[in-house]
């Protein structure tokens, strides 16, 4: 029952000037982005601020919050792309010190190499499976459950918004993560699109119920539509502000009052005071 | 002023004139074997150069500490024209091949290291995460990210070097070699065959064209035209 574990225990993160994971002397080239460099003057800017959630197993959960908030960086302390200044994240009682294969990332910017065609980029979470058939066929069956059979020849500037996201969803399928965590995957998306989306991942999750799913979204519809549970965040530095369980099943309708009345609550809790 | 200009214009061969003289250097066998050194010089040369210079790229690109130290002596050697390196090189390798080559070097160096070393260093941080995520070693990182990501403009680079390199050849071949399209001229114009000079000079611009059209293609390969659709 305890599998997969995620227990986010006490994190803060900072950026600051001093610390940094290149010299500071290089920072002027700007190049190296991947630390967590660059911080407003001397100054020392939490983030994230004592942050504890546990989740379980097979939750579907969705971290909501304004814009800057802290989202991305939350998702990325869990995936083990940035290390906390205080606290730890534990991920099945072990402690997370850096990305694992079986924790995937879906990146909010579209994270597909666009140098690689469809199936090339979906192959690469495959490189374990000796046998070059067989991964051929696995890639394949990845890209049939996004419904993109037809398009793995293609290279990804030759899709839509949308099938480049279903592609990158497949790629991290394809990885048979524990945990997938998805950074705005829908943010690019025309509404329409968006709503098939939603489906599609309720969908995945109904066949995966053992892949914990974290879910950053701006869009209240989105989250309320989809996860057992909200989790929101506050501004400058991010605390937990409040976690909503959502118990509704599937498939679930706007006129639900449950839903309806959480959903004001929610935009209350954002700061907005009235919404359609 | 005007009439001095007028008089040079006069001293321009006649086209029939220079349809003998390409005649004369081509059945003899000269204009082939010039074009043919000047090639190989270039070649070698480009070659030496695109294989030393692309991986000291990645490096410096994917390591901006030792970048930051090594930029300045990059940026001081860059702007000495290739030229100035002849009295060295015909010091230390006296008149000939080596010369050429080493000049051809230098000409073309530089031109594919900065781009190179940019290229590599603007990777997005994102696709390191991904390879990270993927668990993918040192080896698959430089063949599936680095070396893909950053080949549309190492392209680029090598064929503006090439140009390059096309352009001082013949400038070195007048002052270090006794061969080679740029010697051609320079012999010609010592025997005053304007006629000669004029073949000379059409072939280099053919050559050149030739080489810039065959780098050209280079550039709608499969795996680099993403770049070109992007944005
Ligand atoms: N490398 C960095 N150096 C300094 N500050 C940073 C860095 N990356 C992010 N920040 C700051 O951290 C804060 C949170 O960023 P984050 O990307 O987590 O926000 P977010 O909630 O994902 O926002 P969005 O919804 O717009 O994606 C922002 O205020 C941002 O300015
Ligand atoms: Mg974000």
């Amino acid at each position: 029952m305890n599998r997969n574990k995620i227990c986010v225990d006490h994190v803060t993160v900072r950026y600051k000037n001093g610390r940094n994971r290149a010299w500071p002397w290089s920072r002027k080239n700007g190049s190296n982005g991947a630390g967590k460099a660059h911080a407003l003057d001397g100054a020392s800017t939490a983030i994230l601020q004592d942050i504890t959630l546990d989740i379980d197993a097979g939750e579907f959960v969705c971290i909501l919050g304004h814009s800057g908030c802290g989202k991305s960086t939350l998702l990325k302390v869990i995936a083990g792309f940035i290390k906390p200044d205080e606290g730890a994240v534990l991920i099945d009682g072990q402690k997370v010190n850096g990305p694992q294969n079986d924790h995937v990332f879906v990146f909010q910017e579209g994270a597909l190499f666009p140098w690689l065609t469809i199936i090339e980029n979906v192959d690469l979470a495959l490189r374990s499976i000796g046998n070059a058939s067989e991964r051929r066929e696995k890639a394949q069956y990845y890209l049939e459950l996004v419904a993109l059979e037809g398009a793995g020849g293609h290279y990804p500037h030759m899709l839509s918004g949308g099938m480049r996201q279903r592609a990158e969803i497949a790629r991290a399928l394809a990885a048979q993560p524990d945990i997938l965590m998805m950074d705005e995957p829908f943010s690019g998306l025309d509404y329409l699109t968006r709503l098939h989306m939603r489906e599609e991942m309720l969908n995945l999750h109904a066949m995966l119920p053992d892949t914990t799913i974290l879910f950053v979204t701006h869009d209240i519809d989105e989250s309320l539509q989809m996860s057992n549970r909200l989790v929101i965040l506050s501004e400058s530095p991010a605390r937990i502000k409040c976690c909503r369980q959502i118990d509704v099943p599937h498939p679930r309708t706007a006129v639900c009052p449950t839903l309806s009345e959480m959903r004001t609550q929610i935009y209350h809790h954002l700061g907005v005071h009235s919404a359609l | 002023m005007l009439a001095s200009f007028w008089q040079s214009f006069e001293q321009l061969p006649g086209l029939e004139q220079i349809g003998r003289a390409f005649w004369e250097l081509a059945s003899n066998g000269t204009l082939l074997r010039s074009t043919i050194a000047s090639l190989f010089r270039v070649t070698v040369g480009f070659y030496l150069a695109a294989l030393l210079a692309i991986p000291v790229g990645l490096a410096l690109g994917r390591r901006p500490v030792v970048y930051h130290w090594v930029n300045p002596i990059i940026q001081f050697l860059r702007p000495i024209s290739p030229l100035a390196w002849v009295p060295f090189a015909m010091l230390w390798f006296g008149i000939g091949e080596k010369s050429a080559i080493f000049i051809i070097f230098f000409a073309s160096f530089f031109p594919i290291l900065v781009p190179t070393v940019k290229a590599a260093s603007g990777i997005h941080p994102m696709y390191f995460q991904v390879a990270a995520n993927l668990q993918f070693g040192v080896w698959e990182s430089l063949r599936l990210v680095i070396l893909p990501a950053t080949m549309p403009n190492i392209l680029l680079a090598l064929r503006v070097a090439l140009g390059i390199s096309w352009l001082v050849v013949v400038a070195a071949e007048m002052i270090a070699v006794k061969s080679g399209l740029g010697y051609l001229i320079i012999d010609a114009r010592n025997a005053l065959r304007m006629d000669y000079v004029v073949v000379a000079m059409v072939t280099i611009g053919i050559i050149g064209l030739l080489l810039d059209l065959a780098m050209t293609r280079l550039e709608h390969l499969e795996s680099v035209r993403w770049k070109l659709e992007q944005k």
